[in-house]
């Protein structure tokens, strides 16, 4: 087992980068580990070579990320790009790959900033090629300058739908549609957080001006959208949905060979599983996230989580966790005292709290309907091993009651993924089937390796530890 | 074929219209990139002859060999 820096930073997005500038600052010894080959995670992706053009099209929201790269640059943290992590346990042993060869690193503080990932939503037709995430579509666009040519329907929940319609229109990609999902019960559950909200900043603002730019544009949106489908035999060649006007329901049908559909975002939460951290069902998000205190540190000693990671606050909160997670990590590291890491984190206590203000209001607007959370049998849930839903469903009346008894039955949650894109729609059908909550449902159990190694390097490993 | 250095080989392949990337080892289905950020493997490809390799995560390279993978890919040796 090699020597190495004392603390680990996992993940170079906002929570990451900010996490691993002010520990170098505090005179910790960090070294930043990420798997792209360039820093700013999925929000600030290829950000430091994107070209000018791409930058203005894209805005300031990804502009900001530059302040942050700068950061780092000039903090003295150690930065390793292109460095897969595999395995983390309770010890803080990390499993890394890099350059082509495993290495075991023991840290005395990890902090996990692994971010968020888009929500799976099973529905007919999302396994067919021509469908894709939205956040994949963003990423296509950041780091290679892509966008879909021959247009595209824009299909699910929230602001990005929005934003991304709007830098489409700009770049001059022909928008069909934008379906937005969330049904107008939601408004009633969100009204009650409005004013806070409002206190939040821009975000509401911003969201009305591209309504209203994306409708100006002749792009028709229609809200309430149900019985979404796609449908194709190799290829997606048309979407039906149904709309829910205030005069009631209205079933269409839209040809496009590109559908793009986002869903929110949920945490990636396979590392701290598999180093054996504690996750909590999150009744707004609808999802698992790492159980954390105001630090980010989780259940196991020395591992925290900063940033969506631990549920889902968006890049400028996540800055500011990755600030205090690195203070509450210099504090027990003896670089600074309680006292100091307490003065320190005044500041971004109080502005990621003025930043979530708006966090209740988005969940509440934004809830995905049960609909879509717990979809018809023929539709597959886990895009892996081909299961449906349908066989979820009999399988939990046949009495596998728990996501782990349904993984084992019916190998749901045991392919290449690991489970990362089914194991929240296993929870929502086992829930719906048995009438009980999510939240009392485990969640998959997560083993290393959590990314593809060979058993060349796996063995390559074990031989420079003899 | 000739593509952007520094691009991943999911990209190259979506912007060549090469269509998907690999076919499922239960019903031989395509399957296309679908997160493009190494979560979801529906890019795994053969890349220089290793099988089950994230095409989103792996830069192209010159000279790259670059096959569709079929079901849980193939064994060779």
């Amino acid at each position: 087992m090699s020597k190495s820096a004392r603390l680990a930073v996992i993940g170079a997005g906002p929570a990451g980068l900010s996490a691993a500038t002010l520990a170098a600052e505090l005179g910790l010894d960090v070294v930043l580990i990420d798997e792209q080959a360039s820093p700013g995670g999925q929000i600030y992706r290829a950000l430091a070579e994107a070209p000018a053009k791409r930058i203005d099209l894209l805005g300031d929201d990804y502009r900001r990320g530059r302040a942050l790269l700068r950061a780092l640059h000039t903090s003295g943290a150690e930065y390793w790009p292109d460095t897969s992590v595999w395995s983390l346990d309770q010890n803080r042993t990390l499993g890394i790959l890099r350059a082509g060869r495993a290495a075991m690193l023991q840290f005395e503080q990890v902090i996990i900033a692994g971010g968020a990932m888009e929500r799976p939503v099973p529905f007919p037709g999302w396994t067919l090629p021509g469908v894709m995430n939205l956040g994949a579509a963003q990423i296509l666009l950041k780091s290679a300058g892509v966008v879909p040519a021959g247009g595209t329907v824009i299909a699910g929940v929230g602001p990005l739908l929005l934003l991304v319609a709007r830098q489409y229109l700009r770049a001059g990609v022909a928008v069909k549609a934008v379906l937005e999902i969330s049904p107008r019960s939601n408004m009633l559950r969100a009204a009650p957080h409005l004013l806070r909200a409002t206190a939040g900043g821009s975000y509401l603002r911003r969201g009305v001006k591209y309504t209203a730019d994306i409708m100006r544009a002749g792009v028709p949106i229609h809200y309430g959208v149900s019985r979404l489908r796609a449908h194709g035999d190799r290829h997606i060649e048309s979407v039906e949905f149904a709309s829910h006007g205030w005069r009631g329901r209205c079933d269409r049908m839209l040809a496009t060979d590109s559908l793009l559909v986002h869903f929110g975002v949920t945490p990636r939460t396979s590392l701290v599983c598999a180093a054996g951290g504690r996750l909590a069902w999150d009744t707004s998000l609808q999802c698992w996230r790492t159980q954390v205190d105001q630090w980010g540190n989780t259940s196991v000693d020395g591992i925290a989580v900063a940033g969506d990671a631990a549920g889902i606050g968006g890049a400028i909160s996540a800055e500011h966790s990755g600030r205090l997670a690195a203070l509450a990590a210099a504090s027990s590291l003896g670089h600074i005292t309680a006292a100091e890491r307490d003065r320190l984190s005044h500041a971004d206590i109080a502005w990621r709290r003025k930043d979530l203000r708006i966090r209740p209001f988005l969940n509440a607007l934004y809830r995905i309907p049960p609909e879509f959370l717990v979809p018809d049998d023929a539709t597959i849930v886990c895009r892996c091993e081909e299961i449906t839903a349908g066989q979820i469903r009999a399988a939990v009346r046949e009495g596998h009651t728990d996501p782990n008894q349904v993984k084992f039955l019916l190998r749901c949650g045991m392919g290449p993924c690991q489970g990362r894109q089914c194991a929240s729609s296993v929870a929502h059908i086992v829930s719906a089937t048995r009438q009980i909550p999510a939240a009392a449902c485990a969640p998959f159990r997560v083993r290393p390796p959590i990314s593809p190694l060979s058993i060349e390097q796996l063995a390559e490993l074990s031989m420079a530890d003899e | 074929m000739r593509v952007p250095a520094g691009e991943s080989v999911a990209a190259a392949v979506l912007v060549h219209a090469l269509d998907h990337t690999r076919t499922t080892p239960v019903s031989h289905a395509p399957r296309a990139p679908f997160c493009m950020m190494g979560v979801c493997f529906e890019c795994v490809m053969e890349i220089d002859g290793i099988a089950n390799r994230q095409a989103c995560l792996v830069p192209v390279a010159e000279g790259m060999q670059i096959r569709r993978q079929h079901g849980t890919g193939r064994i060779d040796e």
